[in-house]
């Protein structure tokens, strides 16, 4: 009998960029992040599905995370690739934070119901990505995960 | 976020380009609801085959349009959504909401 020892997968490349916390970079940080996975060679649907919910991310840190700051806020975006095609995105801000992220969590929450937003934001994280984690605390600042298989495979 | 207005017989299209996200969203918005009120219509088409980006934010404009449109006494319907509005708008569960129109495809 042979155990079969999981291996833990490789990181291949990474990144990390930092950017002004305003609206206009919204498509920069998209565009950055399309162009890093680009080399894993991945559909038109998954590279769609990794801008939209890193979209999401940057959009929250700007208008949730910053709302209050004064001057401008700045978010670190980090990711990594790993061999198999695991993609591995980090979005930080040092903005209000969240005082019940699993409230936060719920599809059509929002906390900002006067701006037009859908409350859909974490919603559309969830579905376009594999995982999503996030850790935040109130002053603090807010962390979101989002990690995504190419290749349509489970492991 | 570039958009064109089209009046016909009491329709208002609305037809946008570009990527609608929260940064084109803001910018779209304000004067698509100065249009709608003006042309005082019987009916708004948010046209959206041109959109080749459409997030959460996206749906946030789309709701409120829909929202303006209502509140102008007018009816309302997305028109040929791209395959990214299509997306967003199904995972919200929109179409129970908001009608869509397809043009027919020669
Ligand atoms: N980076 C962040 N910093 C502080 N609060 C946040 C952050 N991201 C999300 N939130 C909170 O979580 C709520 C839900 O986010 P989301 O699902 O994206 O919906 P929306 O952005 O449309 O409000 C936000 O309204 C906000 O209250
Ligand atoms: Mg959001």
């Amino acid at each position: 009998m042979t155990a079969i020892k999981k291996k833990k997968a490789v990181k291949t490349d990474s990144f990390s960029l930092e950017i002004e916390a305003k609206s206009a970079n919204e498509s920069f940080a998209r565009m950055a992040v399309a162009a890093f996975v680009a080399r894993l060679d991945p559909t038109v649907s998954e590279l769609a599905d990794i801008k939209t919910a890193l979209s999401e991310a940057v959009t929250n840190a700007i208008v949730h995370g910053y709302r209050n700051s004064r001057g401008v806020g700045r978010i670190r975006i980090k990711g990594a690739v790993y061999e198999g095609g695991k993609v591995v995105l980090e979005v930080k801000d040092k903005g209000c934070g969240m005082a019940d992220v699993e409230l936060c969590l719920r599809p059509l929450y929002t906390g900002a119901p006067e701006e037009e937003r859908s409350g859909m934001g974490f919603t559309v994280m969830e579905s376009f990505c594999d995982s999503l984690r996030v850790r935040s605390a109130p002053g603090k600042g807010t962390t979101v995960v989002l990690t995504k298989r190419l290749g349509g495979g489970a492991e | 976020m570039e958009y064109k207005v089209n009046r016909e017989g009491g329709v208002l299209t609305l037809s946008l380009t570009g990527e609608l996200d929260h940064h084109g969203a803001a910018s779209a918005r304000t004067s698509l609801d100065r249009e709608i009120r003006l042309a005082a219509p019987k009916k708004v088409v948010l046209e959206l085959s041109q959109v080749h980006f459409c997030d959460s934010s996206g749906l946030g404009l789309i709701m409120g349009r829909y929202r303006c449109a209502t509140a102008a006494g007018a009816a309302f319907a997305v028109k040929d959504p791209s395959p990214a509005v299509e997306r967003i708008m199904a995972l919200a569960g929109l179409g129970k909401i908001i009608k869509t129109e397809r043009s027919v495809k020669i």
